[in-house]
């Protein structure tokens, strides 16, 4: 399992042996530890009929999941890999969320990386229980396990057939000699009736019913309701506070001011406010009266930092890659093209408001998690309940959306801080959407100085893209500049695009204002300023944006990722030109569309799969509107295609919001936008016709989460510039841009 | 003082604070958590309950203002998700994280039961008040239409 040594990108935190959150684990370019590796690994694997399948005598079967369902469909798409290997019928099949147990499991969900990640192994696992039924028939019938099959939930053997169903056999089954995952035979993939083929959401009932429990919906026996009073600047501090009034609420319980700190917390603590209900406890914060010491960040703003990138690209960053000598050709270039990108703050703006509900006893502790990250928020609760984290039972619950946001701790470390000081009750800390939105880990701001250099044939002779962003890494004490994942550019360092001279350079914009993984992190930086200025060269040379790509991209070859360890895997060109051409073609490409309207293109690779679309967008009345969006994608196998087309749909919609709406601003130290009035997202008659074509490839899968969103507002903004003409090269899109 | 209303068919009392609004009684009062909160502003549709049949925010409805009028909830739409708009929206895959959905679903039915056979338009316009952060609208649409079908079909067959 590769470790490390840098924050370079999705950071994925465990829980360390002795509680605390430890190792740093680069998760998405790895597998699981013990997909791939042998002896040692191999003591460690579980009985599967421990660790992933009950089957009762009566034939019900239970698959377990350790990952966290928001939305992507993993609830649907793990199980299915592990059913296909068992053999066992979907009807049958019933999904359970694992305990938390960083021992057993990887739970850590993020980086479009769960099915990649788990592919390999629960096809071990459900091909290992499934090899161990066949052995307890086998044995049963004192026959040859060789003569016998499994289908459907039963073993077959002999002419006339004779069965066993798995519920027969489990008990005896569940003794046997695990075989070795290494050599565990897996089904041929053409014989696959569950993989490859639309499969309807897990939980797709008890979602359109109500009965869906997210972690918001947690109601533990006696549990108390808490609003956090927080320090409305990033990193300021409690002053005084008088509670008089607050506690003269009815329904109010208790006041209780607390800390948070440490690798994680976002705030610096607050004052929380229990009652018998969340209005009341709303209705008490309202009331209290407080006085922070709002610190240094008090002078930060938007418009500062805005100021700050622009110092900032006004001379050198650090260089991270040089091929060849951009500067001089860029220098002497008859042909040089120049352009600044820029991209604010995003909120991930769950609908699901964050929240977390903890029990700490004396003996142990419970608690009910919408989370990404169970284990760490095992050890977030452990640390605050001064209790071992295997004596914290954590539950994770349905997520109302998580898009990165869920993967934070902080909103867990407050609930603990809470409860620890709450004799022993549930409670659950609540956010209210004015907290969730000023309080959130944002998708850094950044700005893009890029330059390029076209010979006399229209190629590439140099391309200079210069960067100043407030970087993940730099949140967590790194230095980008020092990254040689180059973090900040994501895939961007890979590019895809045939030249002699490259140089990408990058300096740190210093902020206060805490960021995260936002859906598609730094893709979707990189996917909008690169795909924009892909198109502004393609115009400057006069060629076609699809056929100027394709001459670019060039012959098929396998590119390795610029900066990354030899186990990421290469961006495969022929792979790239497939789902470019495949989305041409899907659109129409070159057709004439009505007066007006706009087509334009762009292609990204990230978390492994290849995307592309095509839109078709139009000015109205000051406005953008997308009329149509056409998408090819490339994640390997796909599992579930219909779930795989909606995370695209889901993706392109996410972008949109991005592109089109409100940014996060800053003015004197603190978040401007409080509601969905001032952070405003697309609504469904903003929706355009959106078609997604599924590559169905026999390769490995890779993430489909994510890789939709680098894409959209690129294809969006193409199409606006072949509409108008009007260049756009910030976000969101301004009306004075349009005009 | 104790409000008197009628949830989902059956009476109900509960002893609150006027101004507190249904979203919170229904939530945390009664434990019915099928109704969401996202805003507390009337922005995003999510807490959306019908009251004496029209789509309503509860999150902005103080209770006091409910006395002696019918409330239906998500759980109310069906005993077992038959209403042919669960019905749809199971059809077609509707939701993701699902959070907003139990509005989605309540918002498409008043809808319905105003238009029987909504166009995209229709749709687009009764359905501006639910945000969904997933995306899933398109699918929303054609759940809406698939519904509008299977309940003309029902009206058919009935008559």
């Amino acid at each position: 399992m590769a470790v490390a040594s840098v924050v370079n990108r999705r950071e994925f935190l465990r829980t360390g042996a002795a509680g605390g959150v430890a190792l740093v684990i680069g998760f998405h370019l790895s597998p699981r530890a013990f997909a791939d590796q042998a002896a040692e690994q191999e003591q460690k694997t579980p009985n599967p009929f421990d660790a992933w399948v009950r089957i009762t005598p009566d034939n019900r079967v239970l698959l377990i999941l350790d990952k966290s369902e928001m939305g992507q469909g993993i609830m649907t798409a793990l199980p299915m890999i592990l059913a296909e290997e068992l053999c066992v019928d979907w009807k049958q099949v019933k999904v359970k969320q694992a305990p938390t147990n960083p021992k057993i499991y990887d739970h850590g969900t993020g980086g479009s990386g769960s099915v990649a990640g788990s592919w390999l192994l629960l096809r071990r696992a459900g091909a290992a229980a499934r090899e161990m039924l066949v052995a307890a028939a086998a044995q049963k019938w004192e026959v040859s396990p060789d003569t016998c099959k499994a289908a459907n939930g039963q073993v077959v053997h002999g002419n006339p057939k004779r069965y066993l169903s798995y519920g027969e056999l489990v008990e005896a089954a569940a003794k046997l000699p695990i075989p070795n995952l290494n050599t565990v035979p897996l089904k041929n993939s053409d014989d696959f009736t569950l993989v490859g083929h639309d499969t309807r959401r897990f939980e797709v009932n008890d979602k359109a019913t109500g009965a869906a429990k997210f972690g918001i919906d947690s109601r533990p026996s006696g549990m108390l309701f808490a609003v956090v009073a927080r320090c409305p600047v990033f990193g300021g501090k409690l002053a005084s506070f008088d509670a008089a009034k607050t506690k003269a609420i009815p329904g109010v319980r208790d006041v209780v001011p607390f800390e948070t700190s440490g690798r994680g917390a976002s705030t610096t603590g607050g004052i929380a406010v229990l009652a018998d209900n969340s209005w009341a406890a709303i209705q008490g914060r309202n009331a209290l009266a407080v006085k922070w010491d709002e610190g240094p960040a008090a002078n930060e703003s938007s418009a500062e930092l805005h100021k700050q990138f622009l110092s900032n690209a006004a001379k050198p960053g650090k260089v991270l890659r040089s091929d060849g000598d951009a500067d001089s050709t860029l220098a002497s270039s008859t042909k040089k093209i120049e352009a600044a990108y820029e991209l604010p703050f995003a909120p991930h703006a769950c609908m699901e408001p964050m929240n977390c509900t903890v029990q700490i006893r004396p003996d142990g502790a419970e608690a009910w998690v919408p989370t990404q990250a169970p284990q760490w928020a095992q050890a977030v609760i452990a640390e605050a309940a001064k209790l071992p984290p295997e004596k914290v039972i954590v539950h994770t619950t349905l997520m109302g959306g998580g898009f990165g946001r869920r993967y934070q701790a902080d909103f867990v470390m407050e609930a603990a801080q809470v409860a620890a000081k709450s004799a022993g009750k549930p409670i659950m800390v609540l956010w209210t959407r004015e907290d969730d939105m000023r309080h959130g880990f944002y998708r850094p701001a950044s700005y893009h100085k890029m330059q390029a250099a076209l010979d006399a044939n229209g190629n590439l002779a140099a391309w200079k893209h210069f960067q100043t962003s407030t970087s993940i890494a730099a949140k967590w004490n790194q230095k980008p500049e020092e990254d040689k994942g180059l973090g900040e550019f994501g895939t961007g360092a890979t590019l895809p695009y045939l030249t002699p001279n490259l140089r990408l350079e990058y300096t740190l914009a210093e902020s206060s204002v805490p960021r995260a993984w936002w859906r598609s992190v730094e893709h979707s930086s990189s996917g909008f300023v690169i795909e924009s200025f892909i198109d502004e060269l393609a115009a400057a040379a006069g060629q076609d944006p699809l056929a100027f790509r394709m001459k670019l991209i060039g012959g098929d070859r396998k590119i390795p990722r610029f900066g990354e360890g030899p186990d990421s895997p290469p961006l495969d060109t022929a792979r790239l030109k497939g789902v470019l051409q495949l989305a041409a073609e899907k659109a129409g490409w070159g057709k004439p569309l009505p007066k007006g309207q706009g087509r334009g293109i762009a292609t990204f690779y990230s978390f492994n799969s290849y995307t592309a679309a095509v839109a078709e967008a139009s000015v109205q009345n000051g406005a953008v509107k997308l009329h149509r969006l056409v998408y090819a994608v490339d994640c390997g196998r796909p599992i579930n295609p219909d779930g795989v087309r909606a995370q695209v749909e889901s993706a392109a919609i996410y972008g949109l919001s991005a592109a089109l709406h409100d940014a996060i601003t800053i003015k004197d130290g603190r978040v401007e936008q409080s509601n969905f009035n001032d952070y405003e997202m697309p609504r469904i008659g903003e929706t355009p016709k959106t078609e997604v074509h599924v590559v169905m490839s026999k390769e490995a899968p890779t993430g489909i989460g994510e890789p939709g969103l680098p894409v959209v507002a690129p294809a969006m903004c193409n199409a606006i510039f072949a509409a108008t003409g009007k260049r756009l090269r910030r976000l969101p899109i301004r009306t004075e841009d349009l005009a | 003082m104790a409000i008197s209303f009628t949830l989902n068919g059956k009476s109900q009392s509960v002893d609150v604070s006027p101004d507190m609004p249904l979203l919170w009684v229904l939530r945390d009062t009664l434990n019915m958590t099928g109704t969401k909160f996202g805003c507390g502003m009337a922005l995003c549709g999510a807490c959306t309950v019908h009251i004496n049949g029209s789509a309503t925010r509860s999150c902005i409805t103080a209770i006091s203002s409910v006395a002696g009028k019918n409330v239906t909830t998500i759980e109310g739409l069906s005993a077992d998700g038959s209403h042919p708009v669960q019905q749809a929206w199971m059809e077609e895959d509707v939701p993701q994280c699902g959070y907003c959905q139990s509005g989605q679903i309540m918002s498409a039915v008043a809808l319905l039961s105003k238009k029987p056979n909504p166009t995209d338009t229709d749709i687009d316009d009764a359905m501006s008040g639910n945000i969904c952060r997933c995306g899933t609208y398109q699918r929303i649409r054609k759940a809406i239409h698939r519904a509008a079908s299977m309940q003309a079909g029902k009206a058919k067959s009935a008559a």
